[in-house]
């Protein structure tokens, strides 16, 4: 904590010292492009290159440049004060601005962001928190998280009935206990639901997530914790087309593109790829939708610029593959061999050759 | 065959007998053609094709006639317009009163009440009207109208009493009869005073009496106008310049502008004894040696009797006259509103930021001298949203119909406004908060048809417009760049003032800074950001 309130003094004091100085000051920002990334798979996540943009108070930038210091000052105080803001509060605590207010969250979002890269830290350590829920939790785990006096309090997530454990938005304080023996990382909340339901966890040993999409930060720092401190392999279960491969599994292994100033802790370069792959639509003659043209144009896209496909051939194969089938397979296709085919069949099937899943 | 034949003759005699028949009958019909009739058949040639327009026309010849007057006696016009209603709804007064000249009591007849009876139509000088028809038809129109007479009430000098008549028009003769007629007291030492009663709509906006009479304002910068309207509404605009337009002169045709059916009546009605001195005294810039060329390539004796040359020779004439180089007509008998006037003109109408005007060179079409200008006023309370407005003019006088016929329009759309950081869309007028104005003054100005609303499409007249566009374009252009860089650097400015105090806020609360040093910081800022404006 107050490693982050230098950071935000020592940069503000630059700045003042170049003001003093009667000196235009700068503030200089990483890049957040996926082409400013690269992939070294011993790190296992995307890092940054190193571009830079360095913003010079101007006439032009002076707006943005009083705005962004301002924001450091609500961050040096929620940080100081052990506080914390929403992403959207943080957007109304600038109304008091006056003119330097944001007129939308987009604008405050972003300076948010600009703000993480400029410290390369992420924005729970600088107060901000996001809306977002974390992801939801069933089987062979014990959460210990604490009560709001401080005391530990134990979770078990076999406990949740149909239900389930949903991720906090800050999973840093939170320890584990478990004896599952992978984590499986579920895309839809549909799948999810019928596997908790019929307590697949019990049957197989497991812990299991849902991600709903994209997977959030909290869903991936927890994810990422659980499996580096007990030590549990991490299998992703997802829709087969270039979305489930290209956003969904991609960013849960390595990370965003968008956000590679913290991808350091905020995914889980240990996770594996279970299904469902373009051969699996061929070996379990799954019922298919044709390929969109937003969805060749992401493959494609991905073959070319995404650092973490150009690493490994496997993907490259499976993208050539998928473009030539024209075809993609969402994960309850499977349904059509019988509701509980994919507890019976497929994924018993699947887990026998763990060494079969891609990278 | 001989049968077909026979059929054939009997036919035609038959035709015979037809033909016969009906050139009798109309040899009853036919008769002379009353005034009212005709006027009644061509009203729209004339101006009265409707109620709304009828008004307009009459009061448009009415103020047309007053400034020519007043412009010929170098009288500075003050003009008073009136249009009161009356107890009949479609029904208004239209009353015109000017400082002008007055007219005699022996003409005051004729010229109110007579229909093509006028100064104008025999001669080729730039005037308002032309055809002298404008301000009789339009009490022949009040008569047929309402039964009503036109009440003149003229004063030609200070010493005599004013003179007052009604006067209606026999429809049948085409002459005036006076109904009443009185001396009376005025307080006015000299001018006109014409009442006509007529059926008539009245509108505002576009093609309105009130926009006629702004739009004669803006190109007649040196007249007074008083305009009461029939809502009581008083629109007073003092002369804006103490200059008379200077007098135009008086030009015989050139040549080249001549037609054949003009040519064979100039030389019935000439006074000349020969060909050749008719050439040399009938038209502009034909030299007596000029003149002997013509005939001679004519192949027509120098010293024929005008009268006798025919048909077929005038042709030959008038072609020898198209391969001669004559020289161009002299063009001082066009007068121009001119620069400073148009400004004033436009400045006494708007308020607007910037305005501009042109007057280019006289140049000639056909034979005939014209002169082009143009004006603009740009920004201001002009309003900001929708198109340009366009103001035309010929000799001064406003055209307000038949917009889209006439070259001065198309050289607007044509014009590429964008150039000058105008908005324009493809085939309209330039938008954005802007009257432009075009006049085009000529000893004939070519209209498109006898209703004269449009001008007609020379090539020489084009392409006068489209240059005289394009220099109020570039000034325009000119201004409008200058304005963008103002207005951006005051933005800049007001920029730096509102957000360089929350930098000066954020650093205090993040270091905890004193309020001077916070002070120091907006003031350096300021400084560092004033000095570096341009980027």
């Amino acid at each position: 904590m107050t490693e982050v309130l230098k950071e935000i003094k020592s940069e503000a004091a630059t700045i003042h010292g170049k003001i003093i100085k009667k000196q235009k000051p700068t503030m200089s920002f990483p890049l957040r492009t996926l082409g400013n990334v690269k992939y070294r798979p011993e790190h296992g996540f995307f890092e940054l290159k190193g571009h830079k943009k360095v913003r010079t108070l101007t006439v032009n930038t002076v707006k943005t440049f009083a705005q962004t210091l301002r924001l450091m000052s609500l961050s040096k105080e929620l940080v100081e004060e052990d506080d914390i803001a929403t992403k959207r509060e943080a957007y109304y605590v600038s109304k008091n601005w006056e003119e330097a207010r944001f007129d939308e969250q987009d604008e405050s979002d972003t300076v948010i962001d600009d703000l993480e890269a400029l410290f390369e830290m992420n924005r729970e350590q600088l107060g901000f928190i996001p809306e977002e829920k974390g992801g939801e939790i069933a089987g062979r785990l014990v959460v210990i998280d604490k009560d709001d006096r401080g005391k530990p309090l134990r979770i078990d997530c076999t406990k949740f009935g149909s239900g389930a454990y949903s991720v906090p938005i800050s999973v840093e304080h939170l320890k584990f206990e478990t004896d599952a023996g992978f984590v499986l990382a579920i895309e839809t909340a549909g799948m999810f639901q019928r596997l908790a339901k019929h307590a697949y966890w019990k049957k197989a040993n497991c812990i299991l997530v849902s991600m709903g999409g994209v997977p959030t930060r909290a869903c991936r720092r927890f994810v990422r914790r659980l499996a580096e401190e007990k030590k549990i392999p991490v299998y992703a279960f997802v829709d087969g087309d270039p979305y489930g491969i290209g956003n969904i599994y991609r960013t849960l292994k390595v990370g965003s593109g968008n956000a590679a100033h913290i991808n350091k802790y905020f995914c889980v370069p240990s996770a594996r790829y279970l299904g469902v792959t373009p051969q699996d639509i061929i070996d379990y003659k799954l019922p298919t939708h044709p390929l969109k043209e937003v969805d060749i144009k992401r493959a494609q896209d991905a073959l070319k610029n995404d650092p973490f496909i150009l690493h490994h051939k496997e993907w490259q194969e499976a993208f050539r593959q998928m473009i030539k089938m024209g075809v993609r397979a969402e994960q309850q296709a499977l349904a059509k061999h019988g509701l509980n085919y994919v507890i019976d069949k497929y994924l018993p099937e699947k887990l026998r050759h763990t060494e079969k899943f891609l990278p | 065959m001989p049968q077909q034949i026979a059929v054939k003759s009997n036919k035609i005699e038959q035709l015979e007998i037809t033909t016969r028949d009906i050139a009798r009958e109309m040899a009853q019909k036919q008769r002379e053609i009353s005034v009212s009739e005709f006027f009644t058949k061509n009203r729209h040639l004339l101006g009265f094709d409707n109620p709304k327009k009828a008004l307009l026309t009459c009061v448009k010849e009415g103020v047309d006639n007053s400034l020519d007057a007043c412009e010929e006696a170098r009288i500075l016009p003050e003009i008073v317009v009136k249009v009161d209603p009356t107890e009949n709804e479609d029904r208004f007064r239209v009353t015109i009163e000017d400082n002008g000249p007055g007219i005699v009591r022996d003409q005051i007849p004729r010229i109110f009440a007579k229909l093509l009876y006028g100064s104008k139509f025999h001669r080729l000088k730039m005037a308002r009207g032309q055809q002298g028809i404008g301000i009789s038809a339009a009490g022949m129109y009040g008569q047929l109208t309402t039964g009503r007479p036109v009440s003149i009430t003229s004063r030609t000098k200070p010493s005599k009493p004013a003179y007052y008549c009604e006067l209606m028009m026999d429809t049948q003769k085409n002459e005036p009869v006076i109904v009443k007629e009185q001396e009376l007291e005025w307080d006015r030492p000299h001018g006109i005073k014409v009442v006509i009663e007529l059926e008539a709509k009245y509108q505002k906006g576009r093609q309105s009496v009130d926009e006629y009479l702004e739009q004669t304002a803006v190109a007649n910068p040196h007249a007074a106008f008083k305009y009461i309207n029939p809502e009581k509404e008083e629109l007073v605009l003092p002369g804006a310049s103490s200059e008379l337009p200077a007098e135009p002169k008086e030009i015989k045709p050139h040549p080249y502008g001549i037609e054949v059916g003009m040519l064979i009546h100039m030389l019935h009605d000439t006074r000349a004894r020969t060909l050749s001195s008719f050439l040399n005294t009938e038209f502009s810039r034909v030299s007596s040696r000029l003149a002997k060329e013509i005939c001679e390539k004519a192949g027509l004796p120098e010293n024929a009797r005008p009268q006798r040359v025919a048909r077929q020779e005038a042709d030959k004439l008038l072609k020898a006259i198209h391969s001669t180089k004559i020289m161009n007509p002299p063009t001082d008998c066009i007068v121009p509103i001119g620069e400073g006037l148009i400004l004033k003109g436009l400045e006494r109408q708007f308020k607007a930021d910037f305005y501009t005007a042109t007057t280019r060179t006289p140049s000639v079409y056909r034979g005939n001298p014209f002169l082009v200008e143009a004006g603009l006023a740009y920004g201001g309370e002009l309003p900001q949203e929708g198109l340009a407005r366009l103001f035309r003019f010929a000799n001064r006088v406003p055209l307000l119909y038949q917009q889209s016929a006439c070259i001065i329009t198309e050289s607007v759309i044509d014009n590429s406004w964008r150039n000058y950081g105008l908005p324009q869309s493809n085939g309209a007028l330039p938008g954005g908060p802007l009257v432009l104005m075009v006049h085009v003054a000529s000893v004939w100005v070519p209209f498109t048809s006898e209703s004269k609303e449009a001008i007609a499409h020379y090539p020489e007249i084009e392409k006068e417009i489209r240059l005289a566009l394009q220099e109020c374009g570039r000034k325009l252009s000119a201004f409008l760049s200058r304005k963008r860089r103002h207005e951006e650097s005051e933005k800049k400015k007001s920029y730096i003032k509102t957000y360089i105090p929350h930098i000066g806020i954020a650093l205090r609360e993040i270091l905890g800074l004193k309020e001077k040093e916070e002070q120091k910081i907006v003031e350096n800022l300021t400084e560092v950001l004033e000095k570096s404006r341009g980027g």
